[in-house]
């Protein structure tokens, strides 16, 4: 009997595939290829006419100094929340790996707030550094001193807006780290201890080398994150405010376009940003097939 | 140099396991200690614990003049091969063997001098650009024991390294590790589960069993005068041949021997027993009837597979290849000084 007589239909593995071509080429091709068409044309405010115009709005885009602005923003956001998000999980699993009794409770509250929606987690953010009622803008004014106001103050809402951000990308982070972690032999450690190493000194030259591919792999998983995922949160929280201090590349997209009416420059817009993913995916296939480090 | 000191050692694991049931030796400096026992008896607790990996429960352990308890493994001054090695795999092999010395803060060219010299005695010399994954089983074991030699620690420790090398590799490595233990003078603590191993590598021989020490000598004296049955049987291949015999049947079959009223456990090894023609036994030995149910025959010697009358199986080995063939009826002879007796509960010798 041959097991193989169940797939003989030559058809059938095609047709098998067609819900899952049919919604990738729907919600991703089709809408991609729109953008690009779309980056071509020129449109009126009100939709009547339409001239195709090929690169203008490209060379619109690159004349303007706010585009450069909002690039230094976006670039200052993501740093800071893909160095913060990084360090503070690695922090928090390398406590987790060490202690296995509680880990679970301990866990289970750091995956928490990945199941929170984006917009939610902006609202409850903004709504913690309010200045007038909420709680941490009150410790911070009252007990600190400090003069808070995001809503005026462009650091304290780039501030506000990659806490927020990091918040919400820990538990990502402290997942992967953890898994890590746990993948590194114990007795490698061990030897090293044995080798005379202390605990800091093993962190960094055994533990830390070791950890590289997932580092690696979160480093662009988390820039990724902070280019593109982060509309919601930065939408609910600042609306890209006061100024264009936290407007970033994707928030552009969507103030230029859904806000400001520009279809062709926020589609050009968005092509670049498209163009970028594509990189960092082919960078992120490139090094994990060659495994980073050892 | 130093000698390693066990004073009742216990370790119970956090869930209510106690691996280690207070456990006293003694290793003198530069002698080469090998604990053997079972799998799960507690050695490899037992050498973690010495190491500094695994905590004490109670009990006290000294290197040297220091009790060693509370002091990290990193200050205890001793190296360690583990089963699987556990090389830094994101490191050359030269610097998984510098890496000890640099966290010691040596001087950069001692560190060169001293693990050129190691790669030189264990034949590596060609392997030190490489990472251990480029390296074979028997590599990598080299590996492992240069790192612990270039530190030129108090005390070696091993878990079971040859485990995992093929059985041709494990005789000759096993050969240079007593080679090499010798010419360090390196007090060594080595543990494993074949007996053989053990025998061939140890100058003083721990038996261990569920987390106690079952006897503590000299490989030979072991095995020549075994403290109890399980001793008798882990120590020696094929094991020895227990006979279990109540009341006064020893008495009548060893005419003479003082055996206590409730019985007692005869052993007599394979390799002592000789196939005789007739019944008669040396004076005061045994002479045990029995039919030949299988026989293996391996070229230097012959393993005969038999039933003895009363109803036990024996073993009994016989140089060469002359034996009784399946089927047959033979006896099997033992000269008195041949037999261990034990208590009947296997706990003693007598
Ligand atoms: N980390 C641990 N936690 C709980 N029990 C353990 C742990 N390590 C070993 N044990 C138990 O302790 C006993 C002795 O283990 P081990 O020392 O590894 O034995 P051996 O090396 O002689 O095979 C076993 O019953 C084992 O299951
Ligand atoms: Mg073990």
């Amino acid at each position: 009997m041959e097991k193989r007589s169940a797939f003989n239909h030559r058809f059938l593995p095609y047709a098998l595939l067609v819900p899952q071509l049919a919604i990738t080429v729907v919600f991703f091709y089709w809408p991609a290829i729109q953008a690009v068409w779309q980056s071509f044309l020129l449109q009126d405010a009100f939709g009547l006419s339409t001239a195709f115009i090929w690169l203008d709005n490209y060379r619109d885009l690159f004349s303007q100094p706010d585009y450069y602005q909002t690039i230094v923003t976006t670039l200052v956001f993501s740093g800071g929340v893909a160095v913060l998000s990084l360090s503070l999980a690695l922090l928090l699993a390398v406590q987790a790996d060490k202690q296995l009794s509680g880990a679970g409770v301990y866990r289970t509250l750091l995956i928490w707030p990945y199941a929170v929606a984006p917009a939610v987690a902006g609202v409850l953010w903004a709504f913690m550094f309010q200045p007038s009622l909420g709680v941490i803008a009150r410790i911070l004014r009252d007990d600190l001193g400090i003069d808070w106001n995001p809503l005026l103050n462009s650091d304290h809402a780039m501030i506000m807006v990659v806490l927020a951000a990091v918040w919400k990308q820990i538990s990502y982070n402290f997942l992967f780290f953890l898994a890590g972690l746990q993948a590194i032999p114990k007795s490698v450690i061990e030897a090293a201890a044995i080798d005379g190493a202390r605990p800091a000194r093993r962190f960094w030259t055994i533990t830390f080398p070791l950890l590289s591919p997932t580092m690696f792999f979160l480093i662009v998983v988390n820039i990724v994150y902070a280019f593109f995922d982060t509309l919601g949160l930065i939408d609910a929280m600042t609306a890209g405010g006061p100024g264009k201090a936290t407007e970033t590349l994707v928030y552009k997209v969507y103030a230029d376009g859904r806000l400001g009416g520009d279809l062709g420059g926020s589609a050009a817009q968005s092509v670049i940003l498209m163009i970028i993913v594509i990189a960092l995916t082919a960078i992120q296939f490139r090094y994990v097939e060659k495994k980073v480090t050892y | 140099m130093a000698e390693v000191t066990l004073k009742d050692v216990r370790k119970v694991y956090p869930g209510g396991v106690e691996a280690v049931k207070g456990v006293s030796f003694d290793v003198p400096d530069g002698h080469f200690c090998v604990m053997v026992g079972p799998s799960g008896c507690g050695k490899s607790t037992l050498l973690r614990m010495i190491a500094g990996v695994e905590t004490i429960t109670s009990g006290e352990i000294r290197i040297g003049e220091r009790i060693v308890n509370e002091i990290e493994p990193s200050e205890r001054d001793i190296a360690m091969v583990f089963q699987n090695y556990a090389l830094y795999p994101h490191m050359r092999v030269y610097d998984n063997m510098a890496y000890g010395l640099r966290n010691r803060k040596t001087p950069k060219d001692e560190i060169d001098r001293r693990v050129r010299e190691a790669a030189r005695i264990l034949e590596i010399d060609a392997l030190l650009d490489r990472k251990p994954r480029q390296l074979s089983g028997g590599q990598r074991q080299r590996v492992a024991m240069g790192r612990a030699i270039v530190r030129r620690p108090k005390v070696f420790l091993f878990d079971e390294p040859l485990s995992n090398l093929d059985a041709k590799l494990r005789i000759t490595t096993r050969v240079e590790i007593k080679k090499l233990q010798k010419a360090l003078g390196t007090t060594s603590v080595y543990v494993t589960h074949d007996q053989l191993e053990a025998m061939t590598l140890a100058d003083m021989l721990v038996v261990m069993n569920a987390g106690r020490v079952e006897q503590i000598g000299a490989p030979l004296a072991v095995y020549e005068r075994p403290a109890t049955t399980f001793v008798a049987t882990f120590i020696g291949a094929p094991a020895m041949n227990l006979l279990k015999m109540g009341g006064a049947e020893p008495a009548l079959l060893l005419d003479n021997a003082s055996v206590p009223a409730e019985g007692a456990i005869i052993g007599i090894r394979p390799e002592d027993f000789a196939i005789g023609a007739g019944d008669t036994a040396p004076a005061g030995g045994v002479a045990l009837p029995l039919t030949v149910g299988a026989v293996e025959k391996v070229g230097p010697e012959s393993f005969v597979y038999g039933t003895l009358d009363r109803g036990d199986n024996v073993i009994v080995r016989l140089p060469g290849q002359h034996a009784p063939a399946p089927g047959e009826r033979a006896v099997a002879i033992a000269a008195r000084e041949k037999l261990h007796i034990f208590s009947v509960d296997g706990q003693q010798r007598l």
